[in-house]
């Protein structure tokens, strides 16, 4: 993933199988799962380092959208 | 006057000269007796007109890359045997479902298992039509001269072509090696059949999106810009698997109609001495040759006995084989093996008329003698 | 909406797949598709050929020239494509039973031709499709439905088996680090000859479930724990490696290619 970047961590709900493996790998913390699916817990800890992009197996999970923290 | 060039040739050589010609520029096979010059051949000649020829590690496979070479836009075919037949049956289905025209020809032998490898027999009879699981059409010629081998798979690779569907080239171990003098005809006097391409649409392209009123879908190849997916599922129109009934109905239909409803242009079939005949011989192949013979020697002894020889041996020459039927007292239908395509015959003939069955299965031919012999017994 | 990297090579429309929550499968195809980005392909001159069971599902994900084949079979098709084609690239993509089992026949010549075509094994060590019978990289004593007392077969190295068979690039990762399988994909693609990646992935749901290996997440955590990178492997004593997965390059050669050999016939007439 690139050093800096501005994108945002989104999730595609629909998407989600709820198989718990960028929680358990975020290096911090930043997600959780529930009612079945993925949410952000604590955005401000994320460091956008998109290991979660990409282990999730489903796409449901990844840095892009807007640039909205230029 | 053009010069036309007369040459001394095997069967299974006519076939390698009838598939160039037809524009066969991709062969992958497996050796096996008695088709193992068909490779042969194509080996030494493809690469020195561009083509390509690769033997590949068994018959599933070779039909595997005749398969996707197909997808690309070359005219490809396989040649094989008996056993190998049977290996490549799944991949044939394959073919049928997927709509990829390829050429195979099987060059009977006596079966089963191992059988005879090196005598003639015409046991894949039943095979050639229904040797891969579920409905699907069928196309396959049975050539019954070195000549008509050549014309034979020339055609062969047109029926591919036109209707997206395998078709299978039946030739037997007696038409396969042996020697006759052909003529080979110019370029310009055969008629060569290309697959449709579709018209350059490529974001809207839907590989079997089929015109109304059609029953062939144009075809694309892989590189050519359209990015599309071929799957041995049930699919719909994009080619993507589905398991809604209606669409499965509608696919596996229109594939048998293909073939069903234009069995007029598949069929081809030649008659000998039926005008006056209450007797009719019905033969195809290597067998055809000695009935031939022997119909000669009834007619000087006055018998009324003729042959048909379908040609096209499926779909079978159903409307004229009922014709026939209404004609004559008898048909005999003489083959080697114990009966497969008679059953066709008995199933169209039998309320019109007699269907008798001559057959033999043990790498022995028949013999124009024994086959008055017959006559006259039935 | 998904990434931009999914939306541009997927069929979105197709998609949420048909893999079974953490199925680590999901993993390998996004691996593949971000290989063919870093490579810039022309994707139009991209055919990936599958053959059938899980992983063979990805092709009809995909958006390229794509060709879901015969059990077993989609070197065969894919050696028929590249033949006619050479201009191609193709990807074969297939699943462990798929090619080491039925289509073991078609796996070991395609090595030893050594033509120009990379293939991506998604080894989940069972057969997934049929439900949870084992395959020939099951390891040996663990269980399959159609093992209920524990496999008795020894079980394949794939990389072994087609390095040994010819394949001129070989390499190994897990789906717990995409990152080595999508630099691992790329070198593949790169080599002109016959390249083999095998993507050791997760099937929570047969092979986990009947083998007690816990949770996708306590799958991908014994990935992490037990994988190996080769150089590292190195200078470890034999004792240390028992049982552990070794990743990286395992194997590269320089030989002719297939299609290249051919064609100077060709080019002799």
């Amino acid at each position: 993933m690139p050093e800096k970047t501005f994108k945002m961590l989104q999730i595609n709900e629909k998407w989600c199988k709820g198989c718990g493996i960028c929680v358990a790998f975020c290096p911090k913390d930043v997600l959780d799962i529930k009612s079945g699916k993925v949410i952000i817990k604590d955005i401000d800890a994320c460091i956008k380092c998109g290991q979660c992009e990409l282990r999730c197996p489903d796409y449901a999970i990844y840095l892009g959208g807007e640039d909205n923290e230029k | 006057m053009k010069n036309k060039t007369v040459k001394l040739m095997q069967g299974n050589e006519a076939c390698v000269e009838g598939a160039l010609a037809a524009g066969m520029r991709f062969y992958a096979g497996y050796p096996i007796t008695p088709s193992t010059e068909i490779a042969e051949i194509s080996a030494a000649k493809l690469p020195r007109i561009g083509g390509k020829f690769i033997q590949m590690e068994d018959e599933i496979a070779s039909m595997g890359a005749v398969i996707g070479a197909s997808l690309t836009g070359l005219k490809s075919m396989t040649a094989t045997s008996g056993p190998g037949f049977s290996l490549k049956q799944e991949n044939i289905g394959y073919a049928a479902m997927a709509e990829i025209p390829c050429v195979i020809a099987d060059v009977q032998r006596g079966g089963p298992s191992t059988g005879l490898p090196t005598s003639p027999a015409q046991g894949d009879v039943m095979q050639a039509k229904w040797g891969t699981h579920g409905d699907h059409p069928m196309i396959a010629l049975s050539p019954s001269s070195v000549k008509e081998t050549y014309e034979v798979t020339i055609k062969a690779f047109n029926l591919a072509e036109k209707y997206r569907t395998p078709v299978i080239i039946l030739m037997d171990e007696v038409i396969a090696h042996m020697r006759e003098k052909i003529e080979i005809p110019d370029k310009d006097e055969l008629e060569i059949i290309n697959r449709t391409k579709p018209e350059n649409n490529f974001e809207n392209y839907n590989p079997y999106e089929v015109k109304e009123g059609e029953l062939v879908p144009p075809m694309a190849s892989f590189g050519e810009g359209y990015k599309f997916h071929i799957t041995g599922l049930v699919h719909d129109k994009t080619g993507f698997p589905t398991n809604k009934s209606d669409v499965a109905e509608d696919l596996i239909n229109r594939l048998v109609k293909k073939v069903e409803k234009n069995t007029e242009d598949i069929v081809e079939y030649e008659e000998y001495f039926l005008e006056d005949a209450d007797i009719a011989i019905l033969a195809y192949g290597g067998t055809a040759r000695a009935v031939k013979s022997a119909i000669d020697m009834a007619r000087e002894e006055n018998m009324k006995v003729g042959m048909f020889r379908p040609i096209t041996i499926w779909p079978s020459p159903e409307e004229q084989i009922r014709k026939l039927a209404e004609k004559v007292r008898k048909i005999i239908v003489i083959e080697m093996n114990l009966g497969q395509y008679y059953l066709e015959v008995d199933r169209i003939a039998n309320k019109l008329t007699e269907v008798h069955k001559y057959g033999r299965v043990n790498g022995e031919l028949i013999t124009p003698d024994e086959i008055i012999s017959y006559i006259k017994e039935v | 909406m998904p990434s931009q990297l999914i939306n541009n090579y997927f069929r979105t429309n197709s998609l949420p797949h048909i893999w079974c929550p953490g199925c680590g499968n999901g993993i390998v195809t996004r691996s593949i598709v971000e290989a063919i980005d870093n490579l810039n392909l022309d994707r139009d001159k991209v055919c990936i050929v599958s053959g059938i069971g899980c992983s063979s599902r990805a092709s009809g994900y995909l958006d390229f020239n794509t060709l879901h084949t015969t059990h077993g079979r989609a070197l065969t098709f894919a050696t028929g494509i590249k033949m006619a084609k050479p201009g191609l690239e193709v990807i074969v993509i297939t699943g462990d039973g798929d090619c080491s089992a039925i289509g073991g026949n078609h796996l070991i010549h395609a090595s030893r031709r050594n033509i120009n075509i990379t293939t991506i094994v998604y080894n989940n060590n069972i057969y997934g499709m049929t439900g949870g019978q084992y395959s020939p990289t099951t390891p040996k004593g663990d269980k399959g439905t159609t093992a209920p007392y524990g496999s008795i077969d020894t079980d394949f190295d794939l990389c072994n088996l087609t390095a040994g068979a010819g394949a001129t690039y070989v390499g190994r990762a897990t789906v717990f680090n995409p990152k080595l399988i999508v630099k691992l994909i790329e070198n593949g693609i790169k080599n002109k000859g016959f390249s083999f990646i095998e993507a050791v992935t997760t099937c929570p749901t047969y092979y986990g479930r009947k083998n007690k290996k816990g949770s996708a997440v306590d799958m991908m955590r014994y990935l992490k724990d037990n994988s190996i990178n080769i150089e590292t492997a190195k200078k470890l004593e034999d004792n240390k490696l028992k049982d552990k997965i070794i990743v990286g390059e395992l194997y590269k050669n320089i030989r002719p290619e297939y299609t290249d050999e051919y064609n100077k016939i060709v080019d002799s007439f």
